[in-house]
């Protein structure tokens, strides 16, 4: 829709100042060259198949919030891509930055829309070219392409430097000798069974859980390692920044240490969007039908930790708890059933929300939207009202604790319980397994 | 006049519709085919006849999908609409008549009451979408005159057949104006809105195995 007034423009420096910088000329070389050369059928099925009934409205959680129908999976598409290709990129620095306020902003790239679509339209993909051109033209929000510098400067998310990285393992190894006096955070390891690998954040804010995970690990007296070199952060704020040649150097990267230590796979720690880059995303872009080592992620693993008995649990955690499915590793990676099995094991009560599994309501955090910082946090509180009335409904049950194995969820899911005021605590699987298992190898 | 009217549409006119269907239809698609064999290696790939059939199957079942379920008054005028638009013109017992004269091949007809009602469902459904592109806001948010000639293109062959049917107006004109729009049925499907009966099985098929093959879970 050209030339409507975007009444909700949110003052964001990064996409300001890229707009400033565009000349219209630019930004029709741009789009041509991006729907050219880096598109084909596909955008041009989805753009020409889609029919306008709408039925796609009702499955995204911005819409479900505001009610409002420009929030509707197809209404994005009509204020941004659409119109760029039905002008042949001819748009003006204005309605570009529309286009990157709603593909950055406003979609979570959850693609659960497509479980309403007949025609199989897939929204996510659109948004992720339009955050591709976007990227092209220099457009983006301050926050994450801060984040996409430092994984260009660093190789992670987080400007951890080489050293910082190292030390952080080693103070936690440091940590466990009260509790565990002969845990080790094993460093370069060749031929360990196998590397976890983490994402930025965990060594930078949270690195109580690479300690709980090496305590888990410890107990089931597993072969394993972290690399000390680059590669160790598998996070990829670069896919969702639009900045693909970036993520493809960080899955090599990833990927080249795993190959490097000669381990027999990966185990990723619990986010979602680590795990859509690496089966989704990167490793199209770097031309790999599948990814050149094996890669778990953690409800997996955990999952098999359980049922070889590797871990036991002392206790399990008290009280009713829920789920939140992350999008990336349930509708992504179809994990629902692992995640059940794990939460039962670990939980004295589960209570499902509705809707769950891969139908759920995302955190609204993902698809790098919680990385565009700041400036739009009410967008995310705004437009997640849905999953507020869920925890609300969940509370009123007597749930008081959310399981969600997601560094994203977490993060958009404390924001929603703040701002809506909802007691209840956000736990990570590592969290429970760790505070509740049995540990042989600990000292009192 | 009207005999040589009659006969250049009902003859070297309708031969245009089809030709263009079958043609552009063809081309389009297997233009189509080879531009997403170019250019979207990395998702074709993943494609797999079994996941979408499966799919095919599942969202051809009335209700049979999350989406459906979440709209059942568009489900059912959906369903009854596509049905009724497919199988009236090829089960009507006239239309028969002249594949019969023209190339000797016939098949069942329908009896006329049937066909009678089934092109007012066409009529009604079509009235129902377009209340929709009206009344719902969101249909509403999204529609231009794009949506709209799709619509009108799509009815009014089926207007024009009941009004000619029941002799309502005069019925040589009727019977022309149906002939001209069911034509105009023919050359607009591989363009625009319509196209989605030819490339929807491919964007359906793409998503099954993305979804199924993947992220290993249902795309309905
Ligand atoms: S459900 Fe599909 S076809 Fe219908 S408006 Fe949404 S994207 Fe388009
Ligand atoms: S946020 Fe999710 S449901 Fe909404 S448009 Fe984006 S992918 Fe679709
Ligand atoms: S942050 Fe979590 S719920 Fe949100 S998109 Fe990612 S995986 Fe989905």
């Amino acid at each position: 829709m050209y030339n409507e007034i975007f009444d909700r423009k949110v003052d964001d420096i990064g996409l300001q100042t890229g707009i400033d910088r565009l000349t219209p000329e630019k930004i029709e070389k741009t789009i041509k060259q991006v729907l050219e050369s880096e598109t084909g059928a596909k955008l041009k099925v989805y753009n020409d198949t889609c029919v306008r009934c709408g039925m796609c409205a009702q499955a995204c959680h911005y819409y479900m919030s505001h009610l409002d129908p420009s929030y509707s999976p197809v209404a994005k598409i009509h204020q941004s891509i659409k119109v760029l290709i039905d002008r042949a990129g001819k748009v003006g620095p204005d309605f570009i930055y529309q286009c990157a306020q709603i593909a950055y902003t406003e979609c979570n790239l959850c693609r659960r829309c497509v479980h309403y679509c007949p025609l199989g339209v897939d929204t996510a993909y659109m948004m992720s070219t339009m955050r591709r051109i976007c990227h092209k033209l220099g457009v983006t929000p301050q926050y994450i392409q801060d984040t996409a510098h430092s994984h260009s400067a660093t190789m992670n998310q987080m400007w951890v430097k080489d050293d910082e990285w190292t030390d952080s393992l080693l103070w936690q190894e440091e940590e466990a000798r009260d509790e565990f006096p002969d845990m080790r955070i094993p460093l370069d390891v060749d031929g360990a069974d196998m590397m976890y690998s983490v994402i930025g954040p965990e060594p930078k804010f949270r690195t109580h859980l690479i300690y709980q995970a090496a305590a888990i690990f410890h107990e089931a007296g597993l072969s394993w390692t972290m690399p000390s070199l680059p590669g160790w952060d598998n996070s990829d704020m670069a896919m969702y920044s639009g900045d693909f040649e970036m993520m493809g150097r960080l899955k090599r990267s990833h990927f080249e240490c795993a190959q490097k230590l000669h381990v027999k796979r990966i185990v990723m720690g619990e986010c979602g969007h680590a795990f859509r880059s690496v089966y989704d995303q990167g490793n199209r872009w770097l031309g790999w039908s599948d990814y050149p080592v094996e890669v778990v992620h953690s409800v997996e693993f955990f999952a098999e930790l359980f049922k070889a008995g590797k871990i036991k649990m002392q206790d399990k955690h008290p009280g009713k708890v829920t789920i939140h499915d992350p999008c990336n590793i349930i509708r992504g990676r179809g994990l629902m059933e692992h995640l059940r099995y794990l939460a039962h094991e670990i939980c004295e009560e589960v209570v499902e929300m509705s809707p769950s599994a891969e139908y759920n309501y995302c955190c609204a955090a993902g698809g790098g939207v919680i990385n565009c910082g700041p400036p739009f946090k009410n967008v995310r509180m705004e437009g997640n009202k849905i999953k507020a009335d869920q925890l609300k409904a969940a509370y009123d049950k007597g749930v008081r604790t959310i399981l969600a194995p997601c560094h994203n969820c977490h993060g958009g899911l404390e924001d929603i319980i703040h701002h809506y005021g909802i007691e209840m605590d956000i736990k990570f699987l590592g969290d429970i397994i760790y505070t509740n298992m049995v540990k042989t190898k600990a000292v009192e | 006049m009207y005999h040589s009217i009659y006969d250049l549409v009902t003859g070297p006119l309708t031969w245009l519709g089809f030709g263009v269907l079958v043609l552009f239809g063809l081309y389009k698609m297997i233009s189509m085919y080879s531009l997403a064999k170019k250019k979207d290696g990395s998702s074709i790939f993943y494609v797999k006849a079994k996941y979408g059939i499966r799919s095919i199957l599942q969202w051809i079942i009335p209700f049979g999908t999350t989406g459906w379920k979440a709209n059942p008054a568009l489900t059912a005028a959906t369903f009854v609409f596509h049905i009724c638009l497919l199988a009236t013109p090829i089960f009507l017992g006239a239309h028969i008549d002249m594949w019969d004269y023209n190339f000797g091949v016939s098949w069942p007809a329908l009896p006329d009451q049937v066909a009678d009602i089934m092109t007012v469902l066409v009529i009604a459904a079509c009235c129902f979408f377009a209340y929709r592109r009206i009344a719902d806001k969101n249909v509403a948010f999204v529609t231009t005159w794009k949506d709209w000639f799709a619509l009108c293109v799509t009815v009014s062959p089926f207007i024009t057949g009941f009004l000619a049917y029941h002799q309502i107006f005069n019925y040589q004109f009727m019977i022309v104006l149906h002939v001209v729009t069911g034509v105009a049925w023919l050359l607009f499907v591989p363009f625009g809105r319509l196209s989605h009966a030819i490339f929807g099985w491919y964007s359906r098929v793409y998503i099954a195995s993305e979804f199924q093959g993947v992220r290993h879970v249902k795309d309905w």
